[in-house]
């Protein structure tokens, strides 16, 4: 028996969108879920103050202080290493056997799952170096998490970087180390920017590797020696134990408040870079 | 080429640029550098109790009680199987049926709300996706089906929607990478937009589909924090769906943070473990990708 | 070595890996006239012209046999600083490719580079270079816009004023005008008439009729071989040899 084409596709359309409108209210549902059940127990004192009572009172103060310290310290390493990397591949070098080893290096560590990150940070920086769980060890461990993005995303944008605006430079006397610095790196800014916010949003959410190497302490954190508590993780211990469901609603509502003014940001950048340059 | 040809000078800034060259070189060697020492350093820790405990008695062994240094890691296998098949199961369908409306059945406003839409949702930290499992799933799942509620199910279901933005975002770049000739060339032999897709689009987009589902799996295998929430973590085979499982992720994690001796080194090798499955499916999707871009051209 | 001959070519031939894109070329350019080049595609012309300020060097597996001496000194002898060659040719290419930046950045590029600073010094050698470049009208209230927003004649303009900028003493052009409209091409080959009193300007070109109106004498290039050079009158109307002549009368290429 012949199916009818026409029909065929009638149905299998009203499948496909079946099939998408369940999954995007779905993924639509938890944000406003979170969302809903978490501004409410936002307010100014629950961001401005510290956890009280193991979480069960106060707010989040130090976890927000943890989160944009641990952040900063794992772009600070990672960015000019991902940069430099990309940098390397795509203007100092040719394809060949070291180009591939690596990318298959970055290609290999993105693959990783944070787990094992947090045991190698557990075992390399808060044991065996003896940083012990602190913000250092964190942000070495996240740096590494997202020095792969980094290195691929600054390399696209360096690619695109028309060849021509290289020979102009060289034509007018440009070394090759002033042509990098002064033409294609800052053409290429927009799409290294964009690389780096990314990870920025990544490594806010991060638990596991974070948990194992910055550890859980609620204090304010005072130097890069001092063992922290991020929002992430502290949302985590919050719900796993029970402690304050309100005030874990809270974290996650203003984890996923940021991640969502992160996105915004890159679509913002990109659009106007975009328009900037074309 | 004759003898007489010359090659080009050096100069003081040309010998300056190989210094810059030579630094970047060292920088460009940081990340295979971390992950030999990652690998060093797990597997460093990990495999001498492999051979001490006994190949076949670490991975094949039913009963994980460190306290009795009983190393079984069968259960976690099998849950981490279990766990990940289901998640596949569901979240293949849903992501591919996602990617092609957006790429073949949408107008292109829809598609500038849907797509950004499922890449915020990437960003969302997987201990949110575990908590909405908790709060959500897991008691729907007690009450309709039995059992504690924190089971196979709710993991399978939870990580299928965590993979679902990875799925959905290759796909979409594989089956935009098909050339509009394609779609041109199968339109204008009078086959529907449906035909088009099956017969045409999805085989040429393959490589594209399978290195998306293929990285989709890592994540599944890989993910930590969400099964912990959820999946219950009792160290036995689960027998049913509905029963509680742990995964190899999740056994790492759950008691890290007391093991010591002999223990944590048994938990090491459950890393080593998930180590080496992790590098295979990570080849396997590279090697898929790279034939996806050499078919290309 | 004559006084008046700036750049000196012998038995040149410029290889990229195993292929010859050059083949034995030798002639003369001399000071302060306009040198056209003339042949159909891929004859080798634009290839000649980024091998007297070095840039084939930057191609992976490129070498060379035989001499190019400008102004005496072989450019290819150890010690010479390729930098300074560089900015001693100044190039423009066949697409007006301005930096993206403002127009006075685009100009001051070179210049900063070469090390000079000082905002005074950069604005008189910017206003210098644009009014040689024949631009200065039309851009003097607006050098902080992007370069990218000029027309395509301007663009290519400013491009000339660019290498201006770094004082060089030899220009290099290839193929300036071939997407520009008649008037901007006309200022342009204006201008180059004016600045031939202070350099010395080579010009590649696929337009017969350009080297006609413009340069003092011209050379025909074939696959990479140099077939005929000679005062451009001489060339366009009693070539000695019969590829010029078939070229000319549009029998090929």
């Amino acid at each position: 028996m012949r199916i009818n084409p026409r029909a065929e596709q009638a149905f299998v359309r009203a499948v496909l969108w079946t099939l998408t409108a369940i999954t995007v209210l779905i993924l639509v549902y938890i944000i406003v879920f979170v969302l809903r059940k978490g501004i409410p127990a936002l307010s100014w004192d629950f961001l401005t103050k510290n956890p009280v009572d193991m979480g069960k009172g106060g707010g989040i103060f130090s976890t927000i202080v943890a989160t944009i310290v641990l952040t900063a310290g794992a772009i600070l390493i990672a960015a000019p290493l991902g940069v430099g990397t990309a940098i390397y591949l795509t203007e100092y070098t040719w394809e060949g056997p070291v180009t591939r080893i690596i990318r298959f290096g970055a290609e290999c560590l993105a693959g990783i799952p944070s787990i094992i990150f947090g045991l190698f940070g557990f075992i390399l920086f808060v044991t065996k170096l003896r940083f012990g769980w602190s913000i250092l060890s964190g942000s070495l461990t996240l740096a590494f998490m997202i020095l792969p993005t980094i290195i691929r995303t600054s390399e696209e944008a360096i690619k695109s970087v028309p060849p021509v605006y290289r020979t102009v430079s060289f034509s007018l006397g440009g070394t090759k180390w002033q042509t990098v610095t002064r033409v294609v790196v800052p053409s290429a800014l927009p799409g290294i920017v964009t690389g780096v916010i990314l990870s920025v949003g990544r490594s806010i959410g991060e638990t596991a590797a974070v948990i194992f190497t910055a550890g859980s302490a609620l204090r304010l954190p005072t130097s890069i020696f001092s063992s922290s508590r991020t929002m992430s993780v502290h949302f985590y211990i919050l719900a796993r134990e029970g402690i304050s469901m309100p005030n874990a609603y809270g974290t996650a509502a203003v984890l996923i408040i940021a991640i969502l003014a992160i996105n915004l940001l890159t679509y913002y950048l990109m659009n106007r870079f975009i328009k900037k340059y074309s | 080429m004759d003898g007489t040809a010359k090659k080009r000078s050096g100069t003081r800034l040309e010998r300056n640029d190989r210094l810059v060259r030579l630094a970047l070189l060292v920088v460009a060697f940081s990340a295979v550098s971390v992950l030999l020492v990652i690998t060093v350093f797990i597997v460093g820790q990990g495999t001498p109790i492999m051979f001490r405990y006994g190949l076949k008695s670490f991975l094949t062994g039913t009963r994980w009680y460190p306290s009795e240094n009983l190393f079984g890691l069968w259960p976690m296998i099998v849950g981490s199987l279990y766990v990940t098949v289901g998640a596949m199961v569901l979240g293949v369908p849903f992501g591919l049926s996602c990617a092609i409306v957006l790429t073949e059945f949408s107008s292109k406003r829809l598609r500038s709300i849907i797509k950004p839409v499922i890449e915020l949702l990437a960003g969302i930290p997987s201990v949110v996706y575990g908590f909405m499992g908790v709060v959500i799933l897991v008691p729907f799942i007690r009450e309709t089906f039995g059992g504690p509620g924190l089971s196979v199910l709710a993991a399978a279901i939870i990580l299928g929607i965590m993979i679902l933005p990875t799925i959905i975002s290759i796909s979409v770049d594989a089956l935009q990478a098909v050339p509009p000739t394609y779609r041109e060339g199968s339109i204008a032999l009078g086959a529907t937009k449906w035909q088009t897709v099956k017969m045409v689009l999805l085989p040429a987009a393959r490589s594209g589909i399978i290195a998306s589902i293929i990285l989709g799996m890592g994540r599944a295998i890989g993910e930590t924090m969400a099964v912990i929430m959820i999946a219950g973590n009792a160290a036995k085979v689960p027998g049913s769906l509905l029963d509680p499982v742990r995964t190899l992720t999740s056994n790492i994690a759950l008691e890290m943070g007391y093991a010591a001796g002999e223990h944590r080194q048994a938990l090491f090798a459950t890393g080593v473990i998930l180590f080496i499955i992790i590098m295979v499916l990570n080849t396997v999707a590279n090697v898929t990708a790279s034939r996806m871009k050499g078919a290309k051209k | 070595m004559t006084n008046d001959i700036a750049i000196e070519v012998r038995g040149f031939s410029q290889f990229f890996g195993q292929v010859r894109k050059l083949k034995a070329l030798d002639l003369d350019v001399r000071r302060n006239e306009i040198f056209g080049i003339i042949g159909p595609a891929r004859s080798g012309k634009s290839t000649f012209l980024c091998a007297l300020n070095r840039l084939n060097d930057l191609v992976r597996g490129s070498c060379h046999e035989g001499t190019i001496r400008i102004e005496g000194r072989d450019i290819y002898e150890p010690g010479v600083d390729v930098v300074a060659l560089r900015r001693q040719l100044g190039m423009v290419f066949a697409t007006p490719v301005p930096l993206p930046r403002s127009i006075f950045e685009n100009v001051a590029f070179g210049a900063r580079r070469a090390g000079i600073r000082g905002r005074a010094r950069l604005d008189s050698l910017v206003r210098d270079s644009l009014e040689k470049g024949g631009l200065w009208e039309e851009v003097k209230d607006r050098l902080d816009t992007s370069g990218l927003k000029l027309s395509g004649g301007q663009q290519q303009r400013l491009c000339l004023a660019r290498i201006l900028a770094v004082a060089p003493e030899f220009i290099l052009l290839d193929e300036p005008t071939s997407g520009l409209d008649p008037i901007s091409t006309m200022k342009i080959e204006e201008s180059l008439r004016r600045l031939k009193k202070e350099y010395t300007i080579v010009l590649v070109t696929n337009n017969t009729k350009q080297a006609a109106r413009v340069a003092d004498r011209t050379a025909f290039f074939l696959n990479g071989e140099l077939v005929e050079v000679g005062p451009t009158a001489k060339i366009f109307t009693a070539p000695d040899d019969t590829r010029t002549d078939d070229y000319l009368r549009g029998r090929f290429g």
